[in-house]
């Protein structure tokens, strides 16, 4: 179950010379490439039709309207959803959090109240949770983390004391962890509180059931799955979004509208106002069609070998000199790779690394926080997808000497 | 393609290696601003004391990149005990130089009594930051924190 050796021809994109070098791509956590079947799918949708969906009876808007329905449910399929009416698609990730705190907390949160995050919390799940906290007055509590990276959940049963709403990582943007949604799950269930789980960086890399994940509701992002950007998805339990009020009203989200009032359209339209991102659904679909194609669990295989390669190569030729945030063992974590090399500050190294070619991530990667936990202003940060290999490990590796050189203190 | 000689001269390695003006003032008496460059992380933190006027002492703290760094160390060793006045006609000289546009200051945007003392020395050495539009922030996070300072007080 090996993937394809010659995938990096299926991206025109990674073919492309930069600085002189042909392109290093490691930073798929950020954002992923496209292959052609993403690329094609969305040019014929403008190319053949392109016409607004739901409405027109004419020929091009039935076909784009099943055409993007047609991605619905193989998205739906792709995370195990019970059906297509739970899949509720946004403009990303941050947008399907804000819907949740917006629509199920402007609900069911008030002072008094208490919403469980992470420490390593993206700030697409903190935020949209502090600027209702600072209107409704609950609280939000964190689950603080191990040494290692991973979360402690020795205190979980009082942290869980009064919660209503359990929101947390799948795995991490900056560390790579892998944590353990199913049994955080089950223990908020037993405590009375929902989840809401972060996807973002799951979904494109491991094979994902949402049953088995124990989720109520969860959140993700087209571009990080192969995916063009501006298409996110909120899945949701139908009878919990069911129960929810709109988030953005208008156009489509609506069955009636008069002067004295409205009513809302069914699933999952009550939550998709004014015309959707139509192409990007499409080349959303496409995206799930190609990593069926390669099938999640060899992509995992794959992300798992490339992660311990790494993990290795940089440990036998730097040793103490280099530290990685986040668990040392390959299964524990995903290919996210956040590397402290001498004192060599995180923008710096970045910079020496563009000049050959090779993209990695230098920054708070959005999760201050964390940021805070770890003790660092920023870290350098290089991540893993289907489409790279060890050569580019390789060049990852062999690039960290010169910048120690240049920088060091 | 600019190379990474045009951005890490020397000197720059220099201050970030060996910074001037380190540290914090006690504040008060004197007056403390903080910095950040959202995007990246950095952070920095500038204290200093006006007496007749003048910067008479500046101290700077924080973290980030070579470039801020190093920017800010030299920011430091260029305003300490210029004039007010000096020290702004300096920040927009050197903010005109951190432009993309290279706008060219006006003459008579300057204060007319510190036109001919003044001069950017040093700093001209951040001038390949604008071939890494990037990293323009990281040079100019200090001087916006010093000049946001400045203009605390002098609400």
């Amino acid at each position: 179950m090996n993937l394809p050796s010659d995938l990096k021809e299926q991206f025109p994109l990674l073919s492309q010379v930069i600085n002189d070098h042909q392109i290093v791509y490691l930073d798929s956590a950020a954002s992923s490439q496209k292959p052609d079947s993403v690329i094609e799918a969305m040019n014929d949708y403008y190319r053949t039709i392109n016409a607004n969906v739901h409405r027109g009876a004419y020929e091009i808007a039935a076909q784009a309207t099943e055409a993007m329905e047609t991605s619905r449910g193989q998205i739906a399929t792709f995370i195990g959803a019970n059906s297509a009416s739970e899949i509720v698609f946004t403009k990303n990730a941050t947008e399907s959090f804000n819907l949740v705190a917006r629509s199920w907390g402007g609900q069911n949160l008030s002072e008094g109240d208490t919403v469980l995050i992470t420490d390593m919390e993206h700030h697409a799940n903190i935020v949209p949770w502090q600027i209702l906290g600072a209107e409704r007055g609950f609280e939000i509590r964190w689950i603080p983390l191990t040494s290692d990276g991973l979360l402690d959940l020795t205190q979980l049963d009082q942290l869980l004391d009064g919660v209503k709403m359990v929101s947390v990582t799948a795995m991490s943007n900056v560390l790579g962890t892998l944590n353990p949604v199913r049994e955080i799950a089950d223990r908020a269930h037993e405590a009375g509180a929902l989840v809401t789980v972060d996807a973002s960086q799951y979904v494109p890399h491991l094979p994902t059931d949402v049953n088995d994940l124990g989720a109520d509701l969860m959140c993700f992002t087209g571009h990080k799955m192969c995916g063009p950007t501006g298409i996110g998805v909120l899945w949701g339990r139908e009878e919990i979004l069911d129960s929810m009020p709109p988030f953005l009203g208008g156009g489509e989200m609506i069955l009636d509208v008069r002067k004295d009032g409205f009513t809302p359209n069914e699933l999952p339209h009550k939550f998709e106002a004014g015309t959707p991102p139509i192409a990007e659904i499409i080349g959303l679909g496409a995206a799930v069609s190609f990593l069926e194609s390669l099938g999640m669990t060899a992509i995992r295989q794959h992300e798992i070998r490339l992660t311990e390669y790494a993990l290795n190569a940089l440990d036998d030729r730097y040793g103490d000199e280099l530290t990685i945030h986040g668990p040392k063992d390959a299964s524990q974590r995903g290919g996210v790779l956040s590397i402290q090399y001498r004192d060599v500050h995180p923008h710096d190294l970045s910079q020496v690394l563009d000049q050959r070619g090779i993209c990695i991530r230098a920054g708070h990667h959005c999760a201050k926080p964390l940021m805070r936990e770890l003790g660092v202003g920023a870290t350098a940060r290089a991540s893993l997808y289907l489409y790279n290999d060890e050569s580019d490990i390789d060049a990852l590796v062999d690039s960290l000497e010169p910048a120690g050189e240049m920088f060091a203190l | 393609m600019p190379g990474l000689e045009d951005l890490y001269k020397e000197i720059i390695l220099d201050h970030y290696k060996n910074p001037r003006n380190r540290g914090e003032l006690e504040s008060p008496p004197a007056h403390k601003t903080e910095g950040f460059n959202p995007l990246c992380g950095d952070e920095v933190t500038v204290t200093f004391e006006l007496r007749d006027d003048s910067l008479a002492e500046l101290r700077i703290a924080g973290q980030g990149c070579s470039i801020s760094q190093a920017s800010a160390s030299m920011m430091s060793a260029a305003v300490q005990g210029k004039s007010i006045s000096e020290v702004r006609d300096l920040s927009r000289e050197f903010k005109s130089m951190m432009s993309i546009h290279e706008e060219s200051i006006d003459p008579k945007e300057l204060d007319s009594a510190s036109t001919a003392t003044f001069q950017l020395g040093d700093l001209e050495a951040l001038k390949g930051v604008v071939k890494f539009p990037v990293r323009i922030k990281c040079a100019t996070l200090s001087w916006n924190t010093l000049l946001t300072g400045l203009d605390e007080l002098e609400a």
